[in-house]
């Protein structure tokens, strides 16, 4: 962080957990050091546990029926506040992306911008999505026949491990623009971005549950996540490969959706993919007569 | 003097069955090179009625070898518009020779004629006529421009609706471009070899619909072929786990329709004679033999003696006995295990105290029967009222507001369907937006139509079969990098 | 139906009014998907002839011209009598269906055979007229001798919700018919909906009707399969409230044995054998019953017959 020339002692923060839109530390008491791409220290993070996992999980499903049932203008209207107070918060993002990967003061700036402006982008979505991917059935029959998309549920993502915040914004972006709520295990080496994020959602009208993000070792965390019958869909991207795979297994047990591990390009064009995956086809049939 | 309807049996001569079939592999018939033949029967008498190959894992791998020559070969290669023409014959084939497959169809299930007539056979031919007007349209089907098929589709469909589900699987692959391995059920392949029999009369190019009959070994094969792009699967829950896992780090992907307990509610201002028969065509349709029954009637209180008094009487009006009777309306259970299922979950609902009930009816003495049967006075905990039974056994359960009536159907794993009958048009959308299923039936059930995707929520399943989304499924997006 | 105050809801419009709309709703599409599914009934060989039969002896023989003329009243008594002179073993019809001013004749034609003489009254078909032109209607067919009074529901009152008086006609023309019993046709076709059949069942019946009766046969829709399955899930239900058994008679548009077979098949598997008699259930109709003889000859004699054996009366 750049110090004042006058050298005031800068209030460092507490990085701790975001579970039910408040700031827990993690109930085992634990906290790993977060380093800087040069390996000088960061921060203590807070290194969430399975129980806290477990109330994650718990808050997240609490949380569902309202944000599921809210109108997606509402919704629209709260992924846009998230981007507002993102964009006055510029420059202290990009002070973590730059710290969390090591980048350039520009580049952390441009990455910034591309994940506030993708919370722009799915905000723009939450009311026309299911227009896109809905449809009037016509079926060979007096009935009415409509297909919407509906939210999945409570999803578990495994946020990118190196694109902190912008990979971060995509990956949760999406969760919540279709009416999910989720638990996101931020990247475990560069978690602090995640935590400032979570300061983002706490004041941005996302009601509390939404989002839920624990910090700590992706290995020991992912597998409650993906065993969690609670759960309904995980999200392997930031994934170590191989215990994807098991992770997948695991996920089988009560027929998870799931998105295999991989980072795409984050500056790309998202496309459809991750908001459809946390989406049901739910169609309605209605006799027509008098 | 009552009126007793005779005896109206449809003719089986009109189909010719083999005494014993082969695989359909690469547009021929061919000897099975491992695996065991097994007998599949009527099971209303069971009477043996063919002899049917085994496929093991090498006859799986042949199967898999000619699909992809075919997706290579020609039918990746051909015009779109061409692809849609073959499904179109395909389609028209299945109408010509409807009651062959109808007849056909009974015999091996065991399903009341009426409604392998009246509903698999017309609604298949439906899915073929849909899906060929999809071959050269895919660039409208919500995936951007020139999406492309997947590959190679192993498809395996279960024994409930055995020409049905092949035309839910083979019908929106091949549109896509895809080729396909299909596993029928082991006590249902007969109407799946026929479709063999069809594709050879369309000249459809060998090897784009191959049929591998078997049990659980030959789909695990062909689950697990490294291959295999696609696992499109129609079974019970317990399987599409081990398939979920078995695909687990591998690139394919997956559609899995799996079991259901739809709640079937019933409001007091419910068109309640509709209601009844919407109760009774929703557990009581094809045996109750449908992963989507409305298996747990869910009734307002204050409406509960009115509906099962109603319900009691239309039940003694239904008819159970020979598949082939036109006038047949419960046909038989189509295995012995299935029946042996049934009774064990009935006798349990019984040991935990429900009351069950069934109307006055006479079981043939061969093949496998169970009556139509009600268990009232069950709770939300019974097994009964937790489990799928999938057979003609409807749990009577009881809610007081529409709060409790959504409580108690989304109380479940499962998410594939769910019923609400009642006048007001409000409570209707109400309900349907908090039912967590797929398929919301209000004040109708168990309606089926090619242009209406189906597929269910939690553990009944993922991806949708039916309509543009059936289509998407067999579909990734085109362009560079893609 | 649950049993209650039955009697007390005749009290005003508002009280009828309430009654008639807490009834169960008709749900169209599932009413007409169940008859399309009773319709495939197939009922062969001894059902069958059990079911041709029945229907012939169900026959409320019918003509309502305004050229019917004492020689064709009596041409049809005869064939009322004696459907196939050929087979003596075919049951003769349940009534012969005339207007009033030829009831004398039909009785005289038909004597005591025990074929009934209905007559439609209440200035059928449309019912438009005072009621006092309505009684005087109803009690000249039953002084000339009618068994059976069909009379028609005034539809203008009822679709403009004046059940009350739709409630009284009905039952001042029950008094002025007695001691022939009453059949209540609610011309069906005009009121549009199944929930109105529904109501309009339950009306008739409250009003003390013997049977209740689908069209007058000179408004198309007449009778269809689904408004009988309403009605018959009206009679069902009245019976399961008060204990009273109401009669049904589909009438008009049922031409061909198929289509009686239906009808039979409807009522076997919606009231039940109970209603299978000519006493619960009656065909309004004229040119069905040669149908009937056809098909009837055929099963006899195994092979195809044809208009020539048949006599046109």
């Amino acid at each position: 962080m750049p110090r004042p020339a006058t050298s005031r002692l800068d209030v460092r923060k507490t990085y701790k957990l975001y579970v039910g839109g408040a700031f827990p530390r993690s109930e085992s008491g634990r906290t790993y050091a977060v380093v800087d791409g040069k390996g000088s220290f960061l921060a203590n993070a807070a290194q969430g546990s399975r129980k806290d996992a477990r109330d994650a999980v718990v808050a997240a499903r609490k949380a569902f029926p309202g944000w599921a049932g809210a109108t997606a203008y509402n919704r629209g209207q709260v992924l846009y506040r998230v981007a507002e107070v993102m964009e006055g918060r510029r420059e202290q993002f990009a002070a973590e992306v730059a710290a969390a990967e090591g980048v350039t003061a520009r580049v952390a700036q441009s990455t910034v911008d591309t994940a506030i402006d993708r919370w722009v982008w799915y905000a723009g979505w939450t009311d026309k999505i299911a227009q896109v991917v809905g449809n009037a059935n016509p079926v060979a029959g007096p009935y009415f026949n409509l297909s919407v998309p509906e939210p999945t549920g409570v999803v578990a993502v495994l946020a990118p491990q190196r694109s902190a915040l912008l990979g971060l914004v995509s990956v949760v972006a999406p969760v919540l623009a279709g009416g999910s709520t989720c638990v996101v295990l931020a990247s475990e080496d560069r978690p602090l971005p995640a935590v400032v994020l979570g300061e983002v959602l706490a004041t941005s009208d996302v009601p509390a549950g939404v989002v839920n993000i624990l910090t700590g070792r992706t290995a020991e965390l992912a597998p409650w996540l993906a065993e969690h019958r609670d759960v309904n869909a995980i999200d392997l991207c930031g994934g170590d490969p191989e215990q994807a795979v098991e992770l997948e297994r695991s996920a089988a047990d009560n027929i998870k959706r799931v998105l295999r591990a991989g980072e795409p390009d984050w500056t790309s064009d998202p496309g459809l993919l991750r908001l459809t995956a946390w989406l049901e086809t739910k169609t309605v049939w209605h006799p027509m007569g008098v | 003097m009552p009126f007793d309807y005779a005896p109206a049996p449809e003719s089986r001569a009109i189909v010719d069955i083999k005494a014993s079939y082969g695989l359909f592999i690469g547009g021929e018939f061919t000897d099975a090179t491992d695996g065991t033949p097994f007998k599949t029967i009527s099971p209303s008498s069971e009477e043996v009625l063919a002899e049917v190959s085994e496929a093991g894992p090498s006859d799986v791998d042949r199967a898999v070898k000619a699909a992809r020559r075919a997706y290579t070969g020609v039918w990746g290669r051909l015009a779109p518009a061409e692809r849609g023409k073959y499904l179109y014959r395909i389609a028209r084939i299945v109408q010509e020779r409807a009651r062959e497959l109808a007849v056909l169809e009974s015999l091996d299930n065991g399903k009341p004629i009426r409604e392998s007539r009246d509903v698999d056979v017309p609604t298949a031919a439906a899915h073929f006529f849909y899906y060929a007007g999809w071959a050269d349209k895919l660039d409208y089907a919500g995936l951007g421009p020139a999406p492309r098929p997947l590959g190679v589709a192993g498809q395996i469909i279960p024994w409930n609706f055995p020409l049905l589900m092949l035309s839910w699987k083979i019908a929106p692959a091949l549109a896509a471009g895809n080729t396909v391995v299909l596993k029928p059920a082991e006590t249902t392949p007969l109407t799946a070899l026929l479709f063999a029999e069809i594709c050879q009369q369309a000249d459809l190019p060998p090897g784009v619909v191959n049929i591998v009959t078997g049990a659980g070994e030959t789909g695990r094969a062909l689950v697990e072929h490294p291959d295999v792009d696609k696992v499109a699967f129609t079974g019970s829950t317990e399987v599409g786990k081990a398939i979920a896992r078995a695909i687990a780090g591998t690139p394919k992907k997956a559609t899995l329709e799996l079991g259901g307990k739809a709640a079937n509610i019933v409001f007091d201002d419910a068109p309640i004679d509709q209601a009844v028969e919407g109760i009774v065509n929703g557990i009581f349709f094809n045996q109750g033999h449908v992963c989507c029954a409305g298996s747990r009637l869910l009734v307002q209180e204050n409406v509960y003696d009115e509906v099962l008094d109603s319900l009691r009487r239309r039940l003694g009006t239904l008819r159970l006995g020979d598949p082939l009777d036109k006038n047949t309306d419960i046909g038989a259970i189509n295995s012995a295990a299935q029946l042996a299922r049934i009774r064990e979950l009935s006798d349990v609902g019984e040991s935990e105290g429900a009351q069950r009930w069934s109307p006055p009816c006479e079981l043939p003495e061969h093949g496998f029967w169970f009556p139509p049967t009600l268990f009232t006075g069950a709770g939300q905990s019974s097994r009964i009222a937790q489990e799928e039974i999938f057979g003609p056994v409807l749990t009577v359960l009881t809610f007081r507001t529409p709060e409790e009536a959504v409580a108690k159907a989304n109380n479940t794993p499962y998410g594939l369907s769910a019923g609400v009958w009642t006048e007001k048009g409000s409570r209707i959308l109400w309900m349907a937006g908090r039912l967590r299923a797929g398929v919301v039936w209000a004040n109708t059930f168990n309606r089926f139509d090619p242009t209406s995707p189906f597929g269910g929520y939690k553990e009944s399943g993922f991806g949708r079969e039916g309509g543009r989304q059936g289509l998407a499924a067999y579909l990734t997006r085109g362009g560079p990098g893609a | 139906m649950s049993t209650g105050t039955l009697p007390d809801v005749s009290r005003d419009d508002a009280s009828l009014r309430a009654f008639l709309h807490g009834l169960p709703g008709v749900d169209q599409v599932g009413a007409e998907a169940r008859a399309a599914m009773l319709s495939t009934r197939s009922i062969k060989t001894t059902s069958k002839q059990w079911a041709i039969d029945t229907a012939i002896s169900m026959i409320d023989l019918t003509t309502l011209e305004g050229a019917d003329t004492p020689g064709k009243v009596r041409n049809l008594c005869a064939k009322a009598r004696r459907p196939d002179p050929g087979d003596p073993t075919t049951p003769q019809v349940a009534a012969v269906c005339v207007y009033g001013d030829l009831v004398a004749t039909a009785k005289e034609a038909l004597g005591d055979s025990g074929v009934h003489v209905a007559a439609v009254a209440t200035a059928f078909p449309s019912g438009r007229a005072s009621l006092t032109v309505k009684l005087a209607d109803t009690k000249d067919a039953v002084a000339a001798g009618a068994d059976e009074i069909d009379m028609v529901i005034d539809r203008g009152a009822f679709l403009s919700g004046r059940y009350l008086q739709v409630f009284e006609e009905i039952v001042a023309v029950k008094q002025a018919s007695a001691p022939a019993h009453l059949k209540v046709i609610l011309e069906t076709g005009e009121l549009a909906t199944y929930d109105n059949v529904r109501r309009a069942a339950w009306l008739a019946m409250l009003a003390d009707a013997d049977f209740i009766k689908t069209s007058t046969g000179k408004i198309s829709p007449a009778a269809t399969l689904p408004v009988l399955l309403v009605m018959l899930e009206a009679v069902r239900d009245f019976r399961a409230s008060t204990g009273r058994q109401v009669g049904v008679k589909p009438a008009g548009g049922i031409r061909t044995s198929k289509d009686a077979i239906r009808h039979l098949v409807m009522v076997n598997e919606t009231v039940g054998e109970e209603w299978l008699s000519p006493d619960w259930f009656r065909f309004g109709a004229s040119t069905l019953l040669n149908d009937l003889l056809l098909q009837r000859q055929k099963l006899a004699t195994g092979h195809y017959s044809g208009p020539d054996y048949i006599t046109l009366d």
